[in-house]
């Protein structure tokens, strides 16, 4: 199967065999104008499987999202045919925007315009943390 | 501009120098009658106090500061819908210091992102109670002359108690802490906090069950009320809220120095008739928490 280079764009590269859907759902892929090819369970040496996504065009990426979702995942910045940058993801530190606080007693059931922020507690077991109310996110 | 938020965003030095300002109030309330003269406490009480309210103020009046503020969200403009932070700005043009307290997790850390002078965590639902951990320490280093090298029994409610989360951080950064957990099943400290425990090498825990078994080794009792507020469901409250009450013939088997701790108010978890026991501190731990608080804000208000 063969997917064209792109020229001017981004990789991901690197995901896990199964998640690509997801990110694009999550990265909302769905709303850029620009060619957006998804391919999963291509082969690869180090992962076995694997699923890539290319954008040929410019997408303002949230890499602390894709790193929550997904830290193993490599982001190529493509310019004129080639690699402009190269970023490998880890768990970030911080995220907002990405879950909700699901505790009823926590101060972001009651006042709407909170930012909804979770702080990485425990990166072994994938653990964050609520910076309000310190509930383990679900 | 510092606030208080959790117990550990104190360094143990600072807690160390706030129970000696407190020691030295103790000693010497009329050097501090008029330090915070001119100053004024706002109280911002979402949800009803006792003790921690009044302590509050009455730390405010002894070191010759004013108060102002409310002692229930209906008289507040949270009951129009007003939110936390514009509650606080609003404030901010009024008072010097606040103290606050709030029934949703994580409100006063909310405050203290918005406020221009400094909050301190009068207590966040089942979250946060730093000044009453405070307090707590104060009354363990008046009662035994130090905080290291020393057995801790928590009894009660380990799973919504937040004074008992407080003050075994607190204890954690101190060294030979030997702490002992003794509760029913369904209100266990929460496996996050026994994971944090587990972590830290200064510190051993055992869990149990059994009161009369845990109390002969003990030389601090910190005995919880099983708190009906922190419930949604009311069966389950009625159900586990006797689990432990300490009665005279419990303490039989206790050190003859072991001092009996409870942040209060007590239901009936501690039976009255121990009260006159010499190691019942429950009453000047709450004398306790006045002192502390004095020290707190001549901290946080950098009064020297």
């Amino acid at each position: 199967m063969l997917v064209n280079p792109i020229k001017n764009g981004t990789v991901l590269d690197h995901i896990t065999a199964g998640r690509g859907m997801e990110l694009y759902r999550i990265l909302k892929l769905n709303e850029l104008e620009c060619p957006v090819a998804i391919i999963t369970n291509a082969y690869s040496l180090k992962m076995d499987r694997k699923d890539i996504i290319k954008i040929d065009g410019e997408a303002p990426l949230d890499l602390n999202v894709i790193g929550y979702v997904d830290p193993g995942v490599t982001v190529s910045t493509i310019r004129d045919g080639d690699v402009a940058r190269r970023i490998h993801l880890k768990l970030p530190q911080q995220i907002t925007g990405v879950i909700r606080c699901k505790n009823p007693r926590c101060i972001t059931s009651v006042e709407q315009e909170l930012p909804h922020t979770f702080r990485l507690d425990d990166p072994q077991s994938r653990v964050y943390r609520c910076i309000y109310c310190e509930s383990r996110a679900k | 501009m510092k606030s208080l938020i959790g117990i550990l965003d104190l360094s143990t030095k600072e807690i160390d120098n706030l129970i000696h300002t407190a020691q030295d109030i103790i000693a010497r309330p009329e050097a501090y009658r008029e330090k915070c003269k001119g100053k004024k406490l706002a109280t911002l009480f979402f949800e009803p106090s006792t003790r921690t309210r009044l302590s509050f103020e009455a730390a405010m009046y002894e070191l010759g500061g004013n108060v102002l503020g409310f002692s229930e969200a209906s008289s507040s403009s949270v009951a129009k819908g007003e939110s936390v932070a514009d509650t606080i700005r609003t404030v901010n043009c009024y008072a010097d210091i606040i103290a606050m307290r709030h029934p949703k997790e994580g409100a006063p850390l909310v405050a203290s992102v918005k406020s221009q002078v400094p909050i301190i965590n009068a207590g966040d639902g089942g979250h946060n109670h730093p000044t009453q951990t405070l307090t707590d320490l104060l009354t363990i280093y008046r009662e035994k002359g130090r905080l290291q090298d020393l057995t801790v029994g928590f009894c009660g409610d380990l799973k919504f108690g937040r004074t008992v989360h407080s003050l075994i951080e607190a204890l954690s950064r101190y060294s030979g802490i030997r702490i002992v957990l003794i509760s029913p099943d369904e209100l266990r400290l929460p496996e996050y906090m026994q994971n944090k425990l587990s972590a830290l090498e200064n510190v051993t825990f055992t869990e149990t069950k059994d009161l009369e078994e845990a109390i002969p080794k003990l030389d601090i009792l910190y005995m919880t009320r099983v708190q009906k507020e922190r419930f949604f469901n009311e069966a389950d409250y009625i159900r586990l809220k006797d689990s432990y009450i300490l009665t005279p013939e419990k303490l039989a088997e206790a050190k003859a120095d072991m001092s009996i701790l409870h942040p209060l108010p007590r239901v009936n978890e501690i039976s009255v008739e121990v009260d006159d026991d010499p190691r019942a501190c429950y009453f000047r731990q709450a004398l306790n928490g006045k002192f502390i608080r004095m020290a707190l804000m001549l901290m946080l208000l950098e009064i020297q």
